[in-house]
This record gives structure tokens, sequence and C-alpha cells, in this order.
């Protein structure tokens, strides 16, 4: 005996000893509940934070734009309507109003961390014979590219841009036959055009993207797009990326401009998300509680079993209270002991499934994220629905009257 | 004359109070021992033995009457009075050993110290040591409870009654379960302590020849003591 240890942590410990084969089919329920915990956490964990990352690297988190034109109506007086039907009118590409001073209001919000003011439009990319419709986006590449990754990106060439040069995507230098170096005149609608060098070639994960996309310097593209000092988008990245509509939508309510958030535009990602939490959250309920179940109707076995050890630990002089902590010791130890194993397994199947499911191009699914706090959470949650779920046996253990107990 | 260490005073149970069935089974029950006693308690099946083996050993409590250990009313005591005075003053001996199986003889003996004291000091080791030597059983100290023979299991049981150094011993038929030769060496074992430690014993038997090496015979029939006498 351990000079140490308590006397309900000995009787415990010894009574879960003596039924091993009941300890080890329960300890071993217990494990493969934690197991599928562990592993279905860490693994949609992973999963959404390798989404989230590719989408937040690839676009501004929060994106203020010129607000829509509206037609007015025509008025004859108060309430009174000339024209009842009103055409939308179209929409001209339009600089922000006043955006130098919106950029430094963004700047001043301690909640965003990075502004990039953009002009973007379409225009027509020729070379030779080839010509494919393209979107310029004139960006400063220093602030830039701290929202949008590209040089993470970058196949061939660098992620340099100056006046004369443009960054375009693999599968329009595909089609326009083109490689790093080589020139491309850029046609605006505005009939404006210009000859620019081709410094870098980026695969941005979609093969629309990927033949449309093309970066310019903002200089460049005001002067294509005939925007000459304005600018049509604010990009900016965030503190909080989850508080981003929440700020998009305040922003929206001070500033005359219209505030998208990634969360606005992504819309769907988010309902899947939401949809895979709400069933991960139902199969832990569930887990847990079979496991509960499992661990009590063990207990209430072994109470039964140990009525008359029970009954002659009452006689010797054991409290109520201490036969109540040795039941509620085994239902943590077992808790507890479920709990190692089953993250010892969950990590192990993540590892196997890590290694095994693949991406079509070869990458990782989901990053392999094994996180201590998961194992942790783990651990105590399944101690404590042991104990919980020993609850009920130890009463009734506690509650043993001795003189039946003995006869049996 | 010696100290009184257990007294009963028209100490009445029923069972089944209140209702139709109501079942006295021990009626104005009146029983003085004294320190160094050794007392046997016949009686046939069904005469209330058990029944006032469990009220002596503060397991169960009178319907009506009084009974006094050491000189204290325990009919005024709670829950953990009644059971810190039982560890402390009180030792059992049952028919069917009841030793612990999740443990060894030496930790069963330790068991009421180890209870009562919280941990399993070196004193509490060493007086369950010492006890195994007194019964006889250093040659199976540390082995599991069921790996002995009934007799020995029966000697455990006896050491272990005596790890607190209670002022009285209850017996429920200690030899009922053993042939003769063991149910003879326990018999002889219990009358050894009673004599070199001075401990009182309470012994229910059916057996004749043993109750008449005890100091004095109570027969309980039908719940009222018949008879009582030096053997």
């Amino acid at each position: 005996m351990n000079r140490w240890m308590p006397f309900e942590w000995i009787a415990a410990i010894r009574f879960l000893k003596e039924g091993r084969l009941q300890t080890m089919f329960i300890v071993s329920g217990i494990a493969i509940g934690v197991a599928v915990i562990v592993f279905m956490s860490a693994m949609l964990a992973g999963l959404q934070a390798n989404f989230i990352k590719r989408v937040l690297t690839s676009q501004p988190q929060i994106q203020l734009l010129a607000p829509d034109e509206v037609a007015r109506p025509l008025r004859r007086g108060a309430k009174e309507v000339d024209a009842s039907i009103i055409q939308r009118p179209t929409q001209r590409i339009l600089s922000i109003d006043q955006w130098p001073k919106i950029r430094d209001q963004m700047l001043a919000m301690p909640e965003v961390t990075v502004v990039s003011p953009t002009v973007s439009g379409s225009a027509l990319a020729v070379r030779g014979e080839a010509s494919r419709a393209i979107t310029i986006t004139g960006m400063d590449p220093v602030v830039y590219f701290k929202i949008v990754r590209l040089p993470d990106y970058i196949v061939a060439g660098e992620a340099r841009v100056t006046s004369d040069d443009i960054i375009v995507g693999t599968e329009l230098a595909k089609d326009l036959g083109a490689s790093v170096g080589d020139k491309l005149n850029v046609e605006a609608a505005s009939s404006a055009s210009r000859v620019l060098t081709i410094t870098g070639i980026v695969d941005l994960g979609s093969k629309g993207a990927n033949s449309r996309n093309t970066y310019v310097a903002l200089r460049t593209a005001q002067s294509l797009l005939n925007l000459i000092g304005g600018v049509t988008t604010i990009d900016l990245t965030v503190q909080d990326i989850y508080a981003a509509e929440t700020l998009a939508q305040e922003i929206q309510a001070s500033i005359p401009v219209e505030a998208d958030s990634w969360i606005k535009t992504n819309a769907q990602f988010f309902t899947a998300v939401h949809a895979q939490q709400t069933t991960n959250t139902l199969i832990r309920v569930f887990v847990g509680l079979s496991v509960a179940f499992g661990i009590a109707a063990v207990l209430a076995v072994s109470v039964i079993q140990r009525s008359k050890d029970i009954g002659i630990l009452r006689a010797m002089g054991t409290s109520r209270g201490q036969i109540l902590r040795v039941f509620l010791i085994q239902g943590g130890l077992l808790g507890l002991l479920g709990s190692v194993f089953g993250s010892a397994m969950g990590a192990a199947a993540l590892v196997f499934w890590h290694n095994y499911a693949r991406q079509v191009d070869g990458s990782e699914l989901f990053p392999l994220i094994l996180d201590r706090a998961l194992f942790i959470a783990s651990a105590v949650l399944a101690t404590v629905t042991g104990v919980a779920a020993a609850i009920t046996p130890a009463l009734r253990a506690a509650n043993l009257d001795p003189v039946v107990a003995i006869r049996g | 004359m010696a100290e009184e260490i257990l007294a009963l005073d028209k100490v009445c149970k029923a069972y089944n109070v209140g209702t139709l069935v109501e079942t006295e089974v021990l009626h104005d029950i009146d029983l003085v021992m004294r320190r160094s006693e050794f007392l046997a308690l016949m009686g046939p099946s069904g005469s209330g033995k058990s029944t006032l083996l469990n009220i002596i050993g503060l397991l169960d409590r009178p319907t009506s009457g009084h009974l006094y250990i050491n000189g204290q009313d325990t009919s005024a005591l709670g829950e953990s009075e009644l059971t810190r005075l039982r560890s402390h003053s009180i030792g059992f001996v049952f028919q069917y050993h009841y030793l612990i199986s999740a443990f060894t003889a030496l930790e069963n003996v330790m068991m009421p110290m180890l209870v009562d004291q919280g941990f399993p000091t070196p004193a509490v080791e060493g007086r369950a040591a010492n006890l195994m030597e007194q019964v006889g059983l250093t040659s199976v100290i540390n082995n599991l409870a069921l790996n002995m023979s009934g007799g020995q299991q029966q000697r455990v049981a006896v050491a272990r009654a005596l790890a607190m150094n209670p002022d009285l011993v209850l017996a429920d038929e200690p030899t009922g379960n053993l042939d003769t030769k063991s149910a003879d060496g326990v018999f002889e074992l219990l009358r050894q302590v009673n004599q070199q430690n001075g401990t009182t014993f309470l012994i229910v038997t059916h057996n004749m020849d043993l109750a008449r090496r005890c100091d004095r015979i109570i027969e309980l029939v039908d719940g009222r003591i018949h008879a009582a006498g030096k053997a």
C-alpha cells in the first residue's frame, strides 16, 4: 500500500484492479468514445483552419466599395411622384468619394490591421493574335500583399509590380502562350492601352481566377481605367476575422460606402461550418451520454457484487461519506483512464488519416493539429463525466444497510 | 467487580412498526457484560440472536430501551457518532469471515485502522503484523484473502476484529463454518486473546461444548432471555 494514498483511493484502485475484466471492457468503451471525439474535433478544426487560411490569404476580410448609383424619382411636390417606373441606372466604374480620408479613418480603427486601396476593372489582354478578357487589379504591393499573399502563390518569376509590370494567372499565361519576361498589350474599355511586362505567374487555386486575375501597380490601373487619383475599393484585414461582419455593418452605417465582409461573401461556407459544428456537438453529446451510462451500469453492478464488502467496511467503522468517495473515485478513474487511452487512439487515427487522406493535387487534406488543450479538455470532461455517472451507484453503496448487506 | 462494558436496559426490537404485520423480535432484554467476560449467547434459529448482536454492535437501533457502551447511552447518538463509537469500541467476527477479497491478509487486518486514520502509516502496518503474529499467521501475511484455508481466514478475521483494540468483540458463530479441529483452534485463540488482553467477548454459538467453555451462557428463546447462568 502506498503510504501517501488515502484509504478511499486505495480501496477504489483495488476494487478496479480486482474486477480486471469489467474494468478493461468499460475503459475500452470510454476510450473508443473519447477517440471518436478527439479525432472528429481535431480533424474538423484542421479542415476549418485550412479552409479559412485559404479563403483569408486570397481575399480581403472586408471590402469597401463605392455605393451603387441610384436614380431618384422625379417629384412634383411633396409625396407626388411623376415617374412611377424607375429604370436602374448602369453602374459606371466610380472612385470612392474622398477615399484618402476614409483610408485614414480605417487606419485609425484598432480592429483594422491592414488597409489597401485598390483599383479594379476589366480590360483585354492581347498578345499577337490571341486576346483574353481580364480583370486588372491595381494596388500598392507593400500593403496589398499583406492581404492577398500573392508571393506565396507565385509559380514562376517574382511578385514585383512596378509601373510597367503585370502579374498574371497560370491559365492566362497558357492561353496567351506567354511566360515571365514577355510583354502583353492591355487595352481598357476607355481605349487607353499599355504594354506591360510579365514579372510573375501565380496559381490562385481556381481555374476561373487563374484565367482572369491580373495584378498591376495602382497608378498603372488608374491610368488604364481612367480613374486618375481614384480607387474603386479599399481592402481591409481585421484583428478578429469572425467579427468582420459586425465591423462591416458598423463601417457601412457611419461612412457612405458599401462594406462587404468575407463572412457575407462566403455565406455558403459558413452554413457548412455551422452544420458541421452542430453535428459534431450532437455526436459529442451522445457519445458522452453513452460513456456516462456505461460507467454508471458497471458501477451499479459493482455495488451489488461488493455489497458484502461494503457491509463489512461499514461494520468496521467506515462512514457513508468514505464509501461514497470510494465509488466516485472509481468513476473518475475510469473516465480518466479511458480518456488517456482514447486520446492516444484518436491521435494515432489522426496521424494515419492525415497521411492517408490527400487532396487531388496530393497536398494534405487538413493540417495535423494535435492541440494539447483538446487532450486536456477530453481528460477533464471524461473524468467529470465519470464522477457524475458514479453519483447514483455511489449513493446506493453509501446508503446500504450494513445488516442487510452482510446478511446478503 | 470489573467495570461495565455493555448494559442493555429493557431493549425491544420490532419490525414493520405501525403496520398490520408488526413483529416484535426482542422483548425487554436486560443484560450487563463486564470487562474480560467471555460470554456465550445460545438459542434456536429465529430466537433473535443476530438481531440482538446487531443492536449491541450498533449496526441496528432498538425500537425502545437503552443500550450503554462504557456507560455511554447510545440512543441519543447520531449516525456518525455511532460509526465512530463502533469503530473504536467494537470488533466483529462473522461466521463467513467476510475478508475483503481485493486485499491481502495483512491489509485486511490493517483495514479498520486505515479507515480510522485515513492513511496506511508504518504504525498501522506494524500493529497489523503483530496481530498476524498473535494469531499465528506470519507465513500467509501477503496472501490474498481468498488464498487461505477457512481456519486461516477466520484467524485473520479475529486479528482484524482486534485491530482497533476494542473493549468488546462480537462473534456470530465464528466456528460455525469450520471443521472441528479448526473450530477448536479458533475458539482457543479467542479465549487466549480474552485472557491475555482482557477483551470482552460475546459469542453466538450453537455448539454446547464450546458454550460450556465460556464464563457464562445466555439462552435466548422467542426474543426473551430464557436462562442465564454460569457455564
